[in-house]
């Protein structure tokens, strides 16, 4: 019995311990066995902690026996792990990086604070990218993770752990953070629902810093349905995140519905591009076929500043990083080098702390807003992102909700772009354009590659609008079974 | 475009950052590559197009100007390497 706990539905984990048929300890118990079982073989994790897991497994089930039937906590009891970039206050929070290795924060970051005011019980910190820069984890500075679909593979990045942690069956759910589609990219790859929410849906306090205009915080799930429940308490206006925005937050109930009629879903002819996967390409056309089927109308469109979008996120994302990571000078937090200067302790500890990817983008950040280039780099980045940005809101003026290809592969293997950061960066042209643009997007599994790899679709929508996105998923998944797919370890 | 040695090196310095002369070498070739990709930007013609720095519509965020709670003096300096009196200790700024 225990065993099977781990494959229901979210929705069932919960009714199963409100009507009292397992325990919060048992459930959780039961993904910490699989966890030891499967973390060897995929390093999904950078920190676990079982045993304050089960204590709050403990003080969830003691809420269920005693608490008012009525008012518990939407997720009581339910274990998830959370990205390595959010600050939990008593688990250590390295970002992936040997400048924070040791760094215990003295917060709570507000969307993990909501989950748990929410009843959730926290197993550990994932792994991924140092500082959530990169698409394939192998950026991390305490080694990479592998994809459960096949050990020699990348699970995607920079959210590479959360996504394997669900994908492994380690946990029911992952909270992962987007800047260019580290959420939406790795759940392509590991055959997962993940939502990068609208830019200001979701507050980023705790988060740690990478570009500011472009960070978000999603779930990464097996289903449309689990990443919605779980998305829910976190999103809303915060007082300590000035860009959170006071926009009413739905309930995101989904409806069992499968009748598409009446939604207009665009296809921007410019994910469509020579050189991507062919079965990647026919299983999301397949996709869009099977919404015709059920009722949508499927509108062709043109978002004709698509292919400028990766130039101008590997300006602006680098020079906001630059900005950012400035606060790492090992005199507040993390490890020192010896200098005999201030100054040259900077320099030491910076060289020898940061790896290889953080060091390129701080470096292009830098250059980028330097004297005498601002005007040729950044600036014009920030003008052609108003560009972008007006392609989406005049295909809203058509569509519901557009629907294309998440990345133009499926997981590629361990090493393969390490040498080239030009080839790395262009796995992330379908989803940066989303991230510049500020509006959420929702990917889910559409097929499997003749490797037996999953193939991503992405649903975006309007600013604020993730409940349709939701809706549309749920309505597809009801009718196909790609998301329940498990891979063999 | 083709960065110099000694950009690389001015860049390194601007951004405190040591490196080892085969990274120099290493950022000089691919940063050269990345620039070289995003100079496509420049046949874009955005006259009159004004900078997006943030996607949001303005809005205001002020509160009343009361004081909140902080954290503790000894919980900020409790992840500091080096501390003394309660505050963060650095090496000399003087060269």
């Amino acid at each position: 019995m225990t065993n099977d706990l781990i494959s229901l539905s979210i929705p069932n984990m919960l009714a199963g311990m409100r009507s009292g048929q397992f325990s919060s300890r048992e459930l959780t118990e039961a993904f910490l066995k699989r966890l030891d079982a499967v973390e060897p073989k995929v390093h999904a994790f950078l920190s676990l902690t079982p045993e304050s897991a089960l204590a709050q497994a403990d003080v969830a089930d003691k809420l269920y026996k005693t608490g008012d039937p009525a008012s518990l906590p939407p997720l009581l009891g339910l274990p998830i792990a959370v990205k390595d970039l959010l600050t939990v206050k008593g688990m250590p929070c390295t970002c992936g990086s040997k400048i924070l290795e040791g760094f215990m924060p003295p917060f709570t970051a507000t969307s993990i604070q909501r989950l748990l005011d929410a009843g959730v019980v926290i197993v550990g910190k994932t792994n991924m990218d140092e500082f959530a820069m990169g698409s394939s984890t192998e950026n991390s500075a305490y080694g990479p993770t592998s994809n459960p679909w096949d050990l020699t593979r990348v699970p995607g990045g920079s959210s590479g752990g959360s996504a394997a942690a669900v994908a492994d069956w380690s946990v029911p759910a992952a909270i992962g953070s987007d800047t260019g589609g580290s959420v939406r990219q790795p759940a392509s790859f590991c055959g997962l629902t993940g939502i990068k929410p609208t830019y200001g849906r979701v507050s980023r306090y705790g988060l740690v810093a990478y570009g500011s205009s472009l960070d978000t915080v999603g779930v990464l799930a097996h289903s449309a349905e689990d990443a919605a429940l779980v998305f829910r308490p976190m999103a809303g206006l915060d007082p300590m995140d000035a860009t959170s925005m006071d926009v009413p937050v739905p309930t995101y109930k989904l409806e069992n519905k499968t009748d598409l009629h009446g939604l207009r879903v665009g296809v921007p002819k410019e994910y469509f591009i020579e050189g991507m996967q062919t079965e990647v390409e026919s299983a999301v056309r397949a996709a869009i076929q099977t919404l015709k089927e059920m009722g949508a109308q499927i509108i062709e469109i043109s978002l004709p500043h698509t292919e400028f979008a990766l130039p101008v996120y590997y300006l602006i994302a680098p020079a906001e990083a630059s900005a950012n990571l400035a606060r790492y000078d090992s005199i507040r937090f993390g490890p020192r080098e010896a200098g005999s200067t201030m100054w040259e302790m900077f320099r030491k500890s910076r060289g020898s702390l940061f790896g290889s990817e953080v060091k390129r983008r701080i470096m292009l950040g830098t250059y980028a807003l330097s004297a005498g280039y601002y005007d040729a780099y950044y600036g014009q980045a920030q003008k052609v992102r108003t560009l972008i940005k007006r392609d989406f809101d005049e295909a809203y003026q058509s569509v519901d909700v557009i629907a294309c290809p998440v990345a133009p592969t499926t997981a590629f293997k361990q090493g393969q772009h390490t040498d080239d950061p030009l080839a790395m960066y262009l796995e992330d042209v379908f989803t940066l354009p989303i991230n510049l643009a500020g509006v959420p997007g929702l990917a889910f599994p559409v097929g499997f590659d003749q490797n037996n790899l999953p193939i991503g679709m992405q649903l975006l929508g309007p600013h604020f609008k993730e409940e349709i996105l939701f809706q549309t998923a749920h309505a597809y998944q009801q009718g196909t079974d790609w998301h329940k797919r498990v891979p063999v370890l | 475009m083709s960065l110099t040695r000694k950009e690389v090196e001015h860049i390194a310095d601007l951004a405190r950052l040591d490196l080892s002369e085969t990274e120099k070498q290493k950022y000089q070739e691919q940063l050269s590559a990345i620039l070289d990709y995003a100079a496509s930007l420049q046949k874009l013609d955005t006259s009159g197009i004004p900078p997006t720095s943030s996607v949001l519509p303005p809005h205001s965020t002020l509160r009343e100007d009361v004081a909140g709670v902080s954290l503790p003096v000894a919980e900020t300096l409790k992840n500091a390497k080096s501390k003394k009196d309660d505050q963060f200790q650095v090496p000399p700024v003087l060269e």
